[in-house]
């Protein structure tokens, strides 16, 4: 029996935001704990117009996305998550008028903090565009509880 | 030299404007629907804040070199700091060390207020002609 959240509720969630659904992103499945999402090439999407490959800020959006994706694949279901710290590591360009794939895998999940790693290729991961290393808040509140941990003092610590 | 992000496809994507005063860029991201990422908060998505932050690096250095061909970024790492609420962004850079393969460059995002940023980047950046094999 197929799990429900994997077929149903991830793939919405890949592409289901606007800005996700406006950059074209789609699900490409899970494989054990590691998730994938393609990006279809658009003329709109490139960063250099003499070259027409996807713009670093491309790339930065669906490692960015993916690795929430791979948060929810560890989750095995939805949480608010947010991002943290994000670092991108650039190997080289894309291919010109390409769709790009990216992978990701949430390699350890804390209470409160989830750690991934994503990469971003054509076909073959062992060839990456990039490379990312990202840390993500669960059950994030959208960063609107600041304090809400602290216990009330006489003064400021 | 504030025309250069009108070339970039994926600034027009993001809907980007620029202004400039003293040699100082502030890059402009006005709030449209397809920036958003969380639609129940609602909260833009972090990759339209880092690409913002990325394309302010790009123009400040373009500014600051005009002659140079686009740098490509190396490595780019972002921390978020605050959700971003559905209002407009502004971003600046300030190149902290160029030298002449690399450069690093430190920016930052804000909302209301300067002094209570959403987002900050620390990159560096290839100023090689022969750069091009680089995104």
């Amino acid at each position: 029996m197929p799990d429900p959240f994997l077929t149903t509720i991830l793939p919405q969630l890949a592409s289901g935001a606007a800005h996700t659904h406006a950059l074209g992103f789609t699900y490409e499945g899970v494989e054990g704990d590691r998730v994938r999402l393609r990006t279809p090439w658009r003329a709109d999407l490139v960063g250099d117009p003499e070259t027409d490959v996807f713009a670093g800020g491309l790339v930065t959006a669906m490692l960015d996305h993916v690795g929430g994706l791979a948060i929810w694949v560890a989750l095995g279901r939805f949480a608010p998550i947010a991002t943290l710290d994000l670092r991108i590591d650039y190997m080289r360009a894309a291919r010109p008028r390409v769709d790009l794939l990216s992978e990701a895998r949430c390699y350890k999940l804390t209470r409160t903090i989830g750690f991934v790693r994503a990469w971003a290729f054509e076909d073959d991961p062992a060839d990456p565009v990039a490379a990312s290393q990202a840390t993500y808040v669960i059950n994030s509140d959208g960063g609107r509880g600041a304090g809400a941990n602290l216990q009330p003092r006489g003064d400021a610590a | 030299m504030t025309g250069l992000l009108d070339t970039i496809p994926y600034a027009r994507f993001l809907g980007l404007r620029t202004e400039e005063d003293g040699g100082i860029l502030t890059v402009i991201m006005p709030f449209a629907d397809h920036l958003v990422g969380n639609p129940m908060l609602p909260a833009l998505h972090g990759g339209s804040t880092a690409a913002l932050l990325e394309l302010t690096a790009i123009a400040q250095m373009a500014l600051a070199w005009p002659r140079l061909r686009l740098p490509r970024p190396i490595t780019v790492t972002t921390a978020y700091l605050r959700s971003g609420k559905p209002l407009d962004v502004r971003a600046r850079a300030r190149i902290s060390r160029a030298g002449r393969r690399v450069a690093h460059v430190l920016a930052e995002a804000w909302q209301e207020d300067p002094a209570q940023p959403i987002a900050s980047l620390t990159a560096h950046f290839s100023l090689d002609m022969d750069n091009s094999d680089l995104p």
